[in-house]
């Protein structure tokens, strides 16, 4: 890191203000207030995970006092690494959000301690007390309930008893997702299966196509994603006749007749909570997570092919969830290959930490983790 | 005798003819890519203009944001860095005329190479990572050139179709037997030690990588420009035929530059490994193989002309950023330019030996 000793933070911004006003022909100057950085690794109107996170921006550059700057499709690389400093050293950023899992470790952690009175927030629950710097946060919601709640629906839904999830990598927030969707369905009719599909990456338009049509070939007539963009997904599988269920953001715009609901994060909500603690002068706690309750997760409106059983069912478990505790995994349940993961009588909540390492997918499950 | 000149310019007669052909030849190999740059540039203003927006403000945030402070040449310099490794992958094999576009598999493998090697440990370690790195990439890289040899198979197809095998094999070490189990929602090989990380070069911010990479420029210049195996590498690159019928080991020249520019691209892998990463995981397939042959297109396959060229394409990926920010532009922006500077340079490759004021007996040589 060069220093700049000459330059004062102060003069810097305000060249840095002038530079831009002639720059961008007359711009007014950037507001005396918060300045807020979004970073995305991919394109925010990707219907996916962007988009949610985006759409979290927008709440927040609604809010007064608050300038927002946002820049997609940043690699996982040295380039997420100049860009937090980009915004720091030319727009003034004090609060960034890197909204990419890979941005954590050990791009952020190396960012972090060169600029102490910037705050750092991510996306993923990866913060240790002790082991990490101080100005890092991080958040993440439990979002396996929503795919649950997907699953219930498209358990009702489903005619063939089979249906079918695109999934990124095995990797245990996906497998979470996966198990949860299935068991939703599974409680509403236990002869229900999921056959899964990994494609290995978190956005490859190709193969995820691909998938999907084998998924919808194979029979699976409701089809749900974890993929960064499910758009493709969503896209094929209406096109193929096959409900879908969305994932991270509210895809319903792409097939509205055949879309059920979706889990979306709200982020909207996580966003400007903690943009306004920064503008009170307050501090973010360095360790959040929420679920349902909390309005860290939503569910898409219900579409219009949703049957009344469904809605009523829906409803109910939804009713359920909010009350918290709520486990979607309960014993007795052994995983796709017999081995027994939860004792008969016993049952992991979703705030319960050994879903965290989740390594397996549970029986009913047509696929392998490896 | 020194011939006079009555019609050249008075610094041309005192120079003589012989020193002013051969200025006038290095001047076309600069003037040339510069006049193409600048048209490229130019190109783009229409389009900017078109869209309506300014591109006079648009060239002060890439020059602010590129260049214009000492952050900006840091942030360069950093994207730089792995692109002088990556584009001499090209370059080299170029030479011989080989068009080798897989570099990106040569630094998927490299970076695991070197990730597996520092799980063996011992003070050897840092030695044993380097060389690790470039046997893997050279062995990748120098496979295509033997295929190409020796089976006739083209090394384009081919060493984009064994980029993609790399990268499949990569994913399956990672995720798979090389994985960490601590590494849960971004599979990853176990963490290099501290004492194995690489730092920055004092006082510049940027990895040692880029000081590599300054030195295998360098060195490729005075190994194709200065030494009989380049001499003999530029023949077989003009006219294979003639090369074979002087005898010269075309086969083993074709293998060993394939395979010295697979370990350039090697040690890329190795920087992003133990200077930026810390492990081995997916995100090392950022696209710098892709951004290495862009590069070298643009430095017209001379190794010493990739450094202007890496440092000008680092400069506008660093302010891509400023420009999405600043100007509500997509982030695609910075690649539309990009685009249009090298379809400028290739136009460009048509006016040598053209321009008659560059011709040498303008200035004195029959």
């Amino acid at each position: 890191m060069i220093r700049h000793p000459s330059l004062s933070r102060r003069r810097f911004l305000g060249a840095a203000a002038g530079a831009t006003a002639l720059a961008a022909g007359g711009l007014p100057a950037r507001a005396s207030g918060l300045t807020v950085g979004f970073i995305y690794v991919g394109p925010k109107d990707d219907f996916g995970y962007n988009q949610a996170h985006a759409e979290g921006a927008a709440a927040v550059k609604a809010m007064a006092g608050v300038t927002v700057i946002e820049e997609e499709n940043v690699a996982e690389t040295v380039d997420v690494q100049k860009t937090m400093e980009s915004m720091i050293a030319f727009d003034g950023a004090s609060l960034i959000f890197p909204t990419s899992f890979g941005y954590f470790d050990p791009h952020i952690l190396a960012v972090a301690p060169k600029h102490p009175e910037v705050r750092f927030q991510h996306a993923g629950g990866l913060w240790t007390d002790g082991v990490h710097p101080a100005n890092v946060g991080s958040y993440f919601g439990y979002i396996g309930m929503g795919q649950y709640l997907n699953g219930v629906v498209a358990g009702h839904m489903s005619r063939t008893k089979k249906i079918g999830f695109v999934a990124a990598k095995p990797i245990p927030q996906v497998l979470m997702n996966v198990n949860s969707f299935l068991l939703g369905a599974r409680s509403v009719d236990p002869a229900i299966t999921c056959q899964v599909i990994f494609t290995g990456e978190w956005s490859m338009a190709v193969k995820e196509a691909e998938a999907t049509n084998a998924l919808v070939d194979q029979g699976a007539d409701v089809i749900t994603a974890h993929v960064d963009g499910p758009k493709v997904v969503m896209e094929t599988a209406a096109k193929r006749g096959a409900y879908i269920c969305g994932y991270h953001a509210n895809q319903s715009a792409l097939a509205p007749d055949m879309y059920l609901t979706g889990a979306e994060w709200n982020w909207a909500q996580v966003y400007t909570a903690m943009a306004q603690t920064a503008l009170d002068g307050g501090t973010i706690p360095n360790f959040v997570r929420g679920g349902l309750a909390d309005g860290f997760i939503k569910m898409s409106a219900l579409g219009p092919a949703v049957t009344d059983a469904a809605r009523a069912q829906f409803e109910a478990v939804k009713a359920e969830i909010l009350k918290g505790g709520f486990a979607a995994l309960r014993g007795p349940l052994n995983d796709n290959r017999g081995n027994q993961i939860v004792a008969a009588g016993a049952a992991l909540v979703e705030t319960d930490l050994a879903l965290e390492s989740m390594d397996y997918l549970v029986e009913g499950v047509v696929g392998a983790t490896s | 005798m020194t011939q006079t000149l009555p019609d050249a310019p008075l610094f041309a007669q005192a120079l003589g003819p012989a020193a002013l052909a051969g200025l006038a030849r290095r001047a076309e190999a600069v003037a040339i890519p510069l006049g193409a740059l600048l048209a490229g540039l130019a190109a783009f203003s229409l389009f900017l203009a078109a869209l309506g927006h300014s591109p006079a403000a648009f060239y002060a945030l890439v020059w602010r944001a590129g260049f214009g402070t000492g952050f900006s040449w840091e942030n360069t310099l950093s994207r730089a860095a792995p692109l002088l490794l990556a584009a001499l992958c090209v370059a080299l094999p170029a030479r011989l005329g080989l068009v080798v576009i897989g570099g990106e598999g040569a630094i998927a493998l490299g970076g695991l190479a070197a990730a597996v090697a520092a799980g063996i440990g011992g003070p050897l370690a840092p030695a044993l990572m380097a060389l690790a790195a470039m046997a893997a990439g050279g062995v990748w890289i120098g496979a295509v050139g033997w295929l190409r040899h020796a089976r006739g198979v083209n090394e384009t197809i081919s060493s984009l179709l064994m980029a993609y095998v790399a990268i499949a094999l990569f994913n399956h070490l990672v995720e798979g037997p090389l994985r960490d189990p601590a590494s849960l929602n971004k599979p990853s090989t176990a963490p290099l030690p501290d004492a194995l990380r690489m730092g920055e070069i004092p006082g510049v911010g940027v990895h040692w990588g880029l000081a590599v990479g300054v030195a295998a420029c360098a060195l490729s210049w005075l190994l194709i420009e200065r030494t009989r195996w380049g001499f003999a590498a530029r023949i077989a690159g003009g006219n294979v035929r003639a090369a074979q019928l002087q005898g010269l080991p075309v086969g083993a020249l074709v293998v060993g530059f394939a395979a010295l520019g697979g370990a350039f691209a090697g040690l890329v892998g190795l920087f992003e490994v133990a200077a930026v990463h810390g492990a081995a995981n997916a995100s090392l397939m950022a696209g710098y193989g892709y951004s290495g042959i862009l590069i070298a297109f643009l430095a017209r396959h001379n190794p010493l002309a990739i450094i202007p060229a890496a440092v000008l394409v680092g400069g506008l990926e660093a302010s891509g950023g400023l420009v999405q920010r600043r100007m509500d532009l997509p982030d695609a922006t910075v690649l539309v330019l990009e685009g249009f500077v090298f379809v400028a340079i290739l136009l460009s490759e048509t006016l040598y030996g053209r321009c008659r004021v560059f011709a040498p007996e303008r200035w004195g040589r029959a």
